[in-house]
């Protein structure tokens, strides 16, 4: 890989390698967050800090770890961190922490936090190592508040809890989209989000498997 | 018995990890190109499953829970705040351990299952199923249970993808769609499917 200044490996993975829409990395835990945009803001946080943190400790101690348990090593750093996450939400946003369930210790297996330490922080300094934990994080943001946005707004017709669009209930005329707010929805925007990126920048459609065999032309019988 | 069976049900159709919790979603969007594969993970997250969510139940019970060590003279240890920490290192170690007997005592299976077991440590679905059982305190006998049902879920939920993008390569599929995103409107399809079973009870 060409040396990349640190403001590319900051700005490259929000668009440009989008460590979601791209590299297929992290899409598990994210998902089931979007429901609402609270949680996902949440959840946005509490990763972008565990990637870059992660990134910038494994990053200082890579010369010390013997390449033969260098995965266990990268294991305790994200879990530590992951747990001390995990306590200050219980103890400053307990209602937020019992919405996320799991989904907070889950970011210990997140692949975008392993796949950062293991292919950038094993390689690089320290510091451009915690600017390429905040990229990367926040490539995973943009994509995870997009599908927030979408699945609150028309699913509860709210944002952040703040009524946007009235619904039927409230004596308006929105009638919420139930779907939404199921787990199918995520999937769809998903690939709409990705179907976007990739008309805008074309280089990053993948060819295909298998093309039709061209039909011979003057020939119709059928 | 009937909770039994209920949870299992539960696990496969109604919570399935894959399709209605987006859990084990890296490996399951990746390795679900060809139907062999995809049933060689299936049944080794299966048999890891299997193992990891009692083994790191008899973990919580007897070791973390506040006064679990009671046994050893500390009733007022609580050491829970541990849980992450210890439930990955049971899972890498299990993991670890499976690969070198299977390798020494039933080299077959060992060759079939052999390059997805290192995968099955970072699987989100491994860790899942541990956390939801600790979530929703369930005992030794429905943790086993659980663990059968959330693995074979999973196994059902990635070869069906991959029968289907074996299926679907042959199609014309927009530009910007190839790959990636044709592939997660199927699975939200299926998950649409899935959703179906909601109304079930046992």
């Amino acid at each position: 890989m060409a040396e990349q200044s640190t403001k590319e490996v900051l700005i490259e993975p929000i668009f440009g390698a989008n460590p979601i829409a791209l590299q297929i990395l992290g899409i598990c835990s994210s998902l089931a967050v979007t429901t609402s945009l609270n949680t996902a803001l949440v959840m946005c946080i509490a990763l972008t800090l565990v990637t870059a943190c992660s990134s910038f400790c494994i990053a200082l101690i890579r010369q010390f770890i013997p390449s033969s348990i260098r995965i266990i090593v990268q294991m305790t750093i994200i879990a530590s961190l992951v747990i001390c996450v995990d306590q200050v939400l219980q103890a400053y946003a307990y209602d937020i922490a019992k919405s996320l369930s799991v989904f907070v210790g889950l970011i210990i297996t997140n692949c975008i936090v392993m796949g950062r330490a293991e292919a950038f922080a094993m390689n690089n300094s320290a510091p451009k190592s915690f600017m390429d934990g905040i990229g990367n994080g926040l490539g995973y943001s943009v994509v995870l508040i997009f599908i927030a946005v979408i699945r609150e707004l028309f699913g509860s017709g709210s944002l952040m809890g703040f009524e946007i669009l009235q619904t039927i209930d409230n004596g308006g005329w929105y009638l919420p989209n139930g779907m939404m707010l199921l787990p199918p929805s995520a999937f769809f925007i998903i690939a709409g989000f990705i179907w976007i990126l990739r008309q805008w920048k074309t280089e990053q459609q993948e060819k295909r498997e298998f093309t039709m065999a061209q039909q011979s032309e003057g020939v119709e019988s059928h | 018995m009937e909770n039994l069976i209920s949870i299992f049900i539960t696990s496969v159709f109604i919570e399935n990890m894959a399709l209605a919790f987006f859990l084990g979603m890296c490996t399951f969007l990746a390795v679900s190109k060809k139907i062999e594969t995809a049933i060689g993970l299936g049944v080794a997250v299966v048999v890891v499953q299997v193992i990891t969510v009692p083994a790191n139940y008899l973990i919580l019970t007897y070791l973390l829970k506040d006064g679990a060590l009671a046994w050893a003279g500390y009733p007022d240890v609580d050491l829970s705040f541990l849980g992450f920490l210890s439930y990955i290192g049971m899972i890498a170690a299990i993991v670890q351990i499976m690969e070198m007997v299977l390798d020494k005592y039933v080299p077959v299976l060992y060759n079939a299952l052999g390059v997805f077991l290192p995968l099955i440590t970072v699987n989100c679905a491994i860790l899942g199923g541990t956390l939801f059982m600790v979530e929703r305190d369930y005992n030794f006998g429905e943790s086993v249970v659980y663990g059968i049902g959330s693995g074979f879920g999973w196994a059902l939920a990635i070869a069906a993808l991959a029968g289907i993008r074996e299926k679907l390569k042959y199609s014309d599929v927009p530009k910007g769609l190839e790959g990636l995103g044709i592939t997660f409107i199927t699975v939200g399809l299926m998950s649409l499917g899935f959703m179906s079973f909601g109304g079930m009870t046992i």
